[in-house]
């Protein structure tokens, strides 16, 4: 039997995880469409008014992404889960933290990046300045990192639970309060034509220590749902 | 007490750090404990409330609605001391892999619980005749109620995961990450409040009269006393439930059986 190295464990597992992402086009492409659907329901709930709407949009676009990201995260272990490749990955001699960040990287690629690829167009509907259209998009760059380091400690931690959905956003969206904050400050920063700066800085700290220690957690959590 | 002396002879006569970590040890302990938490409980929380409704003076500036400060304070201490000895608990439990550290740690989050929420209701309450409103989005708010939504967080796991010793794993490792994350939520939610609210509403800044403060302080330790005796209550009544198959367990809950 061919051994295989770390690094190229993890290239697969990454692959593998984006390859099944693009079989299931309805999943994925639902936390988009999601996505979409929710940031235009706000005009119609609020009203039409160009100035408010502009005022509120860094917070509906943040909020959007943050439950289309929940959408997609019960999935993320759940499926390896059942179907007993999570334990193969677990007795690999990579360890499982590395294998995790494999797996939160891929879903990242398929949920946040594609978030992100839309906003800009979603953003104008709001009639947002280009400026914070440009920071719009950094902090969801860094933002939706976050969101899926984070949260794949609740989708570890509810691993093989039967109705995950809900509980994944009630352990979840806590924690996620800061990136929420951070990210809506900047924006609004921006269209004040304030220093922004610090916000992303900050934010750029917070996914250094999430990237660090979300993995790490993630490990445990499903080291104790293997056990 | 003839159960306690035939079990306290198998083990070890040297004392240790782990002696009390023993289920049967523990309880035996602290259902001593228990009775003295409730006296304490019960007589300074009279006397506390005794001076702090009655003796204390009227605030110059708030009048009498300030005298909700007697609950709500203690209430708002022990909700978040309460978090940091759920996680501390927590983690024992994951280190050592001991099971009355599970209990504990679970027994101290319903408590945790019920102190956030007593906390923000009075505030509430404080708040409307104080500042005009029931509810501000002021840091301190926000943040007590981002507690609130972590313990529920906590029970919802707890109680979500069929097999209790992953339940009491997994619930235990997300109080460990949420008591990271604390700080970090207080600071963000402080830099968003200052940003947006221009005029903040500060609580005016009265230096406190001394009834008032040992009114409070003995407030304090009522909760303390109640929260011991609740928590080391719940905690022997899961222990007398899930160590049913041993003897010890089975002579005591025939015992107390016996008694009611």
């Amino acid at each position: 039997m061919q051994k295989l190295s770390t690094l190229e464990i993890l290239l697969a597992v990454f692959k593998r995880d984006i390859s099944l992402a693009l079989r299931r086009q309805s999943d994925t492409l639902g936390a988009v469409f999601f996505f979409a659907l929710v940031v235009s329901l706000f005009p119609l709930a609020i009203g039409p008014e160009t100035k408010l709407l502009q005022q509120i949009a860094p917070g509906i676009i943040w909020v959007s992404a943050l439950l289309a990201v929940m959408l997609s995260l019960s999935r993320l272990f759940n499926d390896d889960y059942q179907d007993g490749v999570l334990e193969q990955l677990a007795l690999s001699i990579c360890p499982l933290a590395l294998i995790a960040i494999a797996k939160i990287l891929a879903h990242w690629t398929y949920t946040g990046l594609i978030l992100l690829c839309i906003s800009p167009v979603l953003a104008l509907q709001f009639n947002l300045s280009a400026i914070a259209i440009e920071v719009l998009l950094i902090t969801l760059f860094i933002g939706t990192l976050i969101l899926s380091f984070i949260g794949s400690i609740g989708a570890a931690l509810t691993v093989g639970l039967k109705s995950s959905g809900a509980l994944i956003s009630l352990l979840v969206l806590p924690l996620l309060i800061p990136v929420l904050i951070l990210g809506t400050l900047a924006v609004d920063a921006a269209t004040a034509s304030l220093p922004y700066s610090v916000y992303l800085y900050i934010l750029l700290a917070l996914a250094v220590l999430a990237s660090f220690f979300a993995p790490i957690a993630c490990a445990a959590a499903l080291r104790i749902a293997l056990d | 007490m003839d159960i306690k002396s035939t079990l306290s002879k198998p083990s070890s006569p040297s004392w240790n750090w782990f002696s009390f970590a023993a289920p049967s040890r523990f309880y035996f302990l602290t259902k001593k404990i228990i009775p003295i938490c409730w006296v304490l409980a019960f007589v300074l929380g009279a006397t506390g409330l005794v001076m702090g409704l009655l003796y204390a003076p009227t605030d110059a500036q708030q009048g009498d609605a300030y005298r909700i400060i007697f609950i709500h304070v203690p209430a708002a201490w022990m909700s978040m001391l309460l978090y940091v000895a759920m996680a501390f608990w927590g983690a024992m439990g994951l280190i050592f892999n001991a099971r009355l550290a599970y209990r504990l740690s679970n027994s101290i989050a319903i408590t945790g619980a019920l102190m956030t929420f007593i906390a923000l209701w009075t505030g509430a309450l404080w708040g409307k005749p104080t500042w005009g409103t029931w509810w501000v989005w002021d840091a301190r708010l926000t943040s007590e109620l981002i507690l609130l939504f972590l313990y529920i967080a906590y029970l919802s796991l707890y109680s979500a995961i069929e097999d209790q010793r992953k339940a009491s794993k997994a619930a235990s490792l997300l109080a460990i990450i949420g008591v990271v994350n604390v700080p970090i939520i207080y600071f963000s939610v402080k830099w968003w409040n200052t940003l947006h609210q221009g005029a903040s509403i500060t609580v005016t800044k009265t230096s406190m009269q001394s009834t008032m403060l040992i009114a409070m302080l003995i407030m304090t330790f009522a909760f303390w006393a109640y929260a011991f005796a609740v928590i080391l209550s719940r905690v022997n009544q899961k222990t007398l439930d899930e160590e049913s198959h041993t003897d010890w367990a089975l002579t005591e809950l025939k015992r107390l059986k016996a008694t009611v």
